[in-house]
């Protein structure tokens, strides 16, 4: 197993060499010149131009396209990021702080979709057909083709504006030290984001329940007497999760790119809307670097899905 | 299916690989419950489900005809001029005059949300066409010719999907620009991954069919084998797939425009016209309510299309979403 893992370690690293090539190029193809930006004259105006050549020379951009990819991904691993175009702020710090707050969100939405998935799908499959099942599988259907944005807007609606329970959007809280404060903060962005893998989980977990229960040895379970509720608990969830469980750990990275509109309807300070701000802003390193931390954690996810799977289901060889 | 990233979770989940698609979007989940309720449901509680999803399919006709009458009349049925601002009517509540209320510009909602359905329709059917175009031009080299090829070109694709599909579109988006047709391009980028690890499955195994053989020995040319013989033998489960594509472009375009990279104003775009009732939730909540209704039962009828399409055109696969 050890082999496989290092052989699928090995194997992601031709795909980040290549997005990481395709992130470089989307700032070399963008329509706008850094350098003019800094030398602060508008794209119409005259441009001085032995400036111009400072500046250019300064950023680098003189040099051939490999040199300036190789300097640049040399910059990248040691956290030397460069600094904005626009606020002239050094990116790494900025990113490294929203992404504290990305994570977290990431976490706890990953946490609700998972418990509310598997436990709506479990009730669905026991009572097949009954009108909890059609609920469930009608909040299932519903969860995958509704915007993200637009459950935000009417939570928020229905909670701030209409209740005034709670707070219009924002973060300020800490888990550790006001957790009251932090669960009203993240309540709302947390199922918005939840919600569709909750959604998927559902129809997952239920299928899967619904598959090992016709199982010969379910039958076995409960002609020994068991208590069906053993049986499903027992006997048939421990079966039917794996499959589950696979699905929700690569899903986190469809959470982490989900957290772009989640993070921009409830105002918070997540790197999803730090790119978004950047892309209106034109500030395009933040966009890149924005770009490349996210993906990167999409793709690191999935490879601890890949481990998670090979621990949990011991009769699958890889050789 | 192939395996490029070489991952123990796709390996196991093969046999779905054809169903999972929607833009990378989370409905590979549910593609693997396909066997389980195939035939699961008998006698009585099965015909329950079978009207059910009868029912979704009329829904999901009469929610799209509905959709491409207004966006086909619209100029007909709009009741107002859908860009002219009239800013003593700013954020009027829905009245006779008014049905649906009026923005904070004071444009008549109803006769944006007509309008608007151009800009989804278009984008989502264009997108995913350029999505299917480009994919089977990358599928069919990659599968057909193998080796180089193959590698360079399913590593790109491999590097293209591993971005998130929001964000990959937003930086797109930043290089083009957010005329219609930049966002049908950019939709169309997003899209082609899919398509051409389909195709290139496809192809990978109808190639090794017998009558690819009798055609390549009686001398046909390539581009003749490939355009003739090859494609149309591999587009059924894209053609399958295609109808759910679309909803997930129209929910890109509209997750586009609500952030405020997408088609520019003031065209309408549900997206857009979602954007400025957020700016205004406070004091006229009520302009929330038919864009995004619109999107999701629009969004909800390309999903129940596409599950009747599969039921009709890939038997094998029914019932694999109720």
């Amino acid at each position: 197993m050890r082999k496989y893992l290092i052989r699928r370690f090995l194997n992601m690293i031709p795909t980040l060499i290549l997005v990481s090539l395709i992130v470089f190029s989307i700032l070399r193809l963008l329509p706008s010149d850094p350098v003019r930006i800094l030398a602060g004259i508008d794209e119409s105006g005259a441009i001085d131009p032995a400036l111009y050549a400072r500046i250019k020379s300064e950023l680098g951009l003189d040099r051939p396209l490999i040199v300036q990819y190789a300097s640049w991904m040399g910059g990248v691993m040691a956290g030397n990021w460069g600094k904005s175009y626009l606020t002239g702020m050094q990116v790494f710090p900025q990113i490294v702080e929203r992404l504290k707050f990305t994570v977290q969100l990431g976490l706890a939405a990953w946490v609700f979709g998972v418990t509310l998935g598997i436990s709506l799908g479990t009730i669905s499959a026991i009572k097949r057909n009954s009108a909890a099942d059609i609920a469930v599988t009608t909040f299932a259907i519903s969860g995958v083709a509704i915007p993200h944005f637009w459950l935000g807007m009417l939570l928020i609606i229905l909670f701030s504006v209409w209740l005034g329970w709670l707070p219009f959007g924002g973060f300020n809280a800490n888990l550790l030290t006001s957790p009251g404060l932090w669960l009203r903060q993240m309540l709302l962005p947390t199922f918005v984001l939840g919600t569709g893998l909750a959604a998927i989980l559902m129809r997952q977990t239920r299928a899967a329940l619904l598959e090992v229960m016709r199982e010969q040895y379910i039958l076995t379970a409960r002609s020994k007497g068991v208590e069906e509720r053993w049986v499903i608990l027992r006997h048939a969830m421990k079966n039917s999760l794996l499959p589950v469980v696979t699905v929700a750990s690569l899903q986190f990275g469809t959470l982490i790119g989900g957290t772009v509109v989640t993070e921009t309807v409830f105002t918070l300070p997540g790197v999803g809307k730090f790119v978004v701000d950047a892309v209106i802003q034109r500030d395009y390193l933040v966009v890149q670097m924005g770009l490349l931390v996210l993906t990167i954690g999409v793709m690191l996810s999935n490879f601890a899905a890949d481990i998670i799977y090979t621990y949990l289901d011991p009769r699958i060889r890889y050789d | 299916m192939a395996n490029p990233r070489g991952s123990a979770v796709e390996e196991i989940n093969q046999a779905d690989a054809l169903t999972v698609s929607e833009f990378g979007t989370p409905l590979s989940a549910e593609a693997k419950s396909t066997a389980v309720s195939a035939g699961s449901g008998m006698g009585f509680r099965h015909t329950v489900r079978e009207v059910m999803r009868m029912r979704m399919a009329k829904f999901a006709a009469i929610v799209l005809f509905a959709t491409v009458i207004a966006a086909v009349f619209a100029p007909w049925l709009a009741p107002y001029d859908p860009t002219k601002s009239k800013p003593w009517d700013s954020l009027q509540a829905p009245s006779s005059k008014y049905w649906l209320g009026a923005d904070r510009l004071g444009r008549d909602q109803l006769s944006r949300l007509i309008y608007g359905a151009r800009i989804s329709l278009i984008i989502g059917v264009a997108g995913v066409s350029m999505a299917v175009v480009m994919g089977v031009l990358i599928g069919v080299t990659a599968g057909w010719y193998g080796r180089f090829w193959d590698e360079v070109l399913m590593r790109f694709m491999d590097g293209l999907s591993a971005f998130p599909n929001l964000l990959l579109a937003l930086a797109l988006v930043a290089i083009t620009g957010a005329a219609v047709y930049n966002i049908i391009l950019v939709v169309g980028i997003v899209g082609t991954p899919w398509v051409a690890r389909v195709i290139r499955s496809q192809v990978l195994s109808v190639r090794e069919r017998e009558f690819i053989m009798a055609v390549t020995g009686m001398g046909a040319p390539p581009w003749r084998i490939m355009l003739r013989h090859l494609i149309p033998n591999c587009m059924a489960p894209v053609i399958v797939q295609a109808s759910l594509a679309v909803a997930g472009a129209i929910l890109l375009e509209a997750g586009l425009s609500f952030l405020g990279v997408g088609v520019k104003p003031p065209t309408p775009t549900w997206g857009g016209m979602l954007r400025g009732a957020f700016e205004t939730m406070d004091q006229a909540p009520w302009l929330t309510f038919s864009p995004g209704l619109a999107i999701f039962l629009v969004v909800l009828s390309f999903n129940f299309l596409g599950d009747a399409l599969r039921d009709v055109l890939d038997p094998k696969l029914k019932g694999s979403r109720l």
